[in-house]
């Protein structure tokens, strides 16, 4: 089956380049957030929900990052931001399993 | 329409899971009856009621044949798409050992494509998988340049996407096998009796059950010409192709429903298609907050798939069938692997509250009318379990 590499097989601080936003940095070592949504054993939609229900606490600009271990939630944050005219700016491996995805509010 | 939902006692269950199987077609019942005291006896016998069932399996390898483009003599019956897909996949691989251990795969494949990777890739095999954009059609560009790498054994595309209806570019792709002399196996299950088949293929497979044929009969065909060696034991059985005695009366009502499904595509097709168009176009007027996946246009004519934000897809899934809808879903909530579906997943869309409608053969307007009239108020109560409003 194919799947994306899973969690906590390659290098922990492994980052993964956000396809549409190409101002993505290659940093190995995650950058500070605006917040922090700690998501981490909520199952999909919950965490998408906590991200929509806080994304308007950070200024414009601002960015989220989104603690989560539901494998839907790496597919499903990045495709929110491309709904909802948000920016996924780049996700990064958590050191004990799950990602820190983060978010730039953009209005 | 405000149609409420009434109690499910009175309603008949509207069936919109045809990519999942497709219900019988009634040739094919009345085909399988007949076989059934006509065409039981093992056809490799030499006595009389031996060669009716030879007869009648040669009659529907040649009907099958025809409609898929193939000679008789390439086409093999298996014992399921998924058996068909198996072999095509490992056969060819073994056929062509001594031209490389490379394969390249579509990255949504039907499962069954991907797992006979999988034991490729754990026999010390390669495996490229090649990417989908966000309708899920493949990069022709892509799947081209990596067939023309050495020491590639077979490239795999489907015809069109099970799970969202994208066609692939399989005509694109087989001009760069050929250029490169690789075989390409297509995997036409989705699409068989639907549309016509590309040609190009070297190795091509079918599942009956998803065109109205009755489950447990898959097509292979190898063209004349494709190294190919079965990965199982020695068996006389379809060309040595397939090992096991033949269901008959199976395969004789698969042919005759794919013949029956054919002719009548010309009807059905456009109507079912008219009916996808309307539920792409009006669901997202209906229900806020959804994505409508896979490409518009360049698309089967019977799927469409939908994911609704802040919905689980469970919830969705045991909410219709309340209302009386059979329908599937690529979430991972609804998957046994609680991973969501390989498919969305490789595209990028959202895999959380998603829907996969599939219409068969004969749905009624009514049926998506009703579909149209209650998903908005099951959508909107499943946010509000949630606190989304």
């Amino acid at each position: 089956m194919w799947r994306r590499r899973s969690n906590g097989g390659g290098s922990a601080a492994e980052t993964r380049e956000a396809p549409e936003a190409p101002e993505t940095r290659q940093t190995q070592t995650e950058p500070p957030s605006d917040l922090m949504i700690d998501a981490l054993g909520r199952k999909c939609p919950i965490p998408i929900i906590m991200l929509a229900e806080q994304i308007n606490v950070v200024p414009l600009g601002g960015v989220v990052a989104v603690h989560a271990d539901d494998p839907a939630a790496f597919t499903d944050i990045p495709a929110w931001c491309r709904l909802k005219s948000h920016a996924h700016v780049a996700t990064y491996d958590l050191p004990r399993g799950g990602w820190s995805i983060h978010v730039r509010r953009n209005y | 329409m405000p149609l409420r939902a009434a109690p499910v006692s009175v309603l008949t269950v509207a069936y919109l899971d045809a990519a999942s199987t497709e219900p019988l077609h009634p040739a094919a019942r009345e085909a399988l009856m007949t076989a059934l005291d006509s065409g039981w006896a093992d056809p490799a016998r030499l006595y009389g009621t031996a060669r009716r069932a030879q007869m009648l399996l040669d009659q529907a390898r040649a009907e099958v044949a025809e409609i898929v483009g193939a000679r008789a003599d390439e086409v093999s019956f298996t014992s399921s798409g998924t058996q068909a897909v198996h072999l095509g996949v490992l056969g060819t691989l073994r056929g062509r050992r001594r031209a490389g251990r490379r394969l390249v795969v579509n990255a949504v494949e039907h499962s069954s494509v991907l797992n006979a990777a999988a034991v490729h890739e754990h026999d010390d095999g390669e495996v490229e998988t090649v990417g989908v954009d966000r309708s899920g059609r493949a990069d022709a560009a892509a799947f081209a340049e990596a067939v023309s790498r050495p020491g590639t054994a077979l490239a795999c595309l489907q015809t069109a996407n099970h799970e969202v209806g994208t066609l692939q570019p399989v005509e694109e792709v087989a001009a760069a096998c050929a250029a490169a002399d690789v075989p390409l196996l297509v995997d036409a299950a989705q699409s068989a009796g639907r549309l016509p088949i590309p040609g190009g293929w070297s190795v091509l497979t079918a599942s009956a059950h998803k065109w109205g044929g009755p489950a447990g009969v898959g097509v292979l065909a190898v063209r004349k010409g494709t190294r190919w060696r079965s990965p199982y034991p020695e068996d006389e059985r379809e060309r040595r192709r397939v090992p096991g005695f033949e269901n008959v009366p199976a395969i004789v009502a698969a042919a005759a429903a794919l013949r029956a499904r054919a002719a009548e595509e010309a009807a059905e097709g456009p109507r079912l298609s008219a009916l996808v168009d309307r539920i792409r176009r009006e669901v997202p007027r209906l229900v806020p907050d959804v994505e409508v996946i896979g490409d518009p246009v360049a698309r089967l004519p019977h799927i469409v798939t939908f994911s609704c934000l802040y919905v689980e897809g469970e919830a969705l899934l045991t909410e219709l069938d309340k209302a009386g809808f059979a329908i599937s879903s690529g979430s991972s909530c609804t998957a046994s692997t609680l991973r969501p579906s390989h498919v969305l997943e490789a595209m990028g869309v959202l895999t959380h509250g998603n829907v996969r409608v599939s219409l068969p053969r004969g749905v009624s307007e009514g049926d998506v009318d009703r579909f149209l009239a209650v998903l908005p108020d099951i959508v909107r109560r499943i946010r509000a379990s949630l606190g989304v409003h």
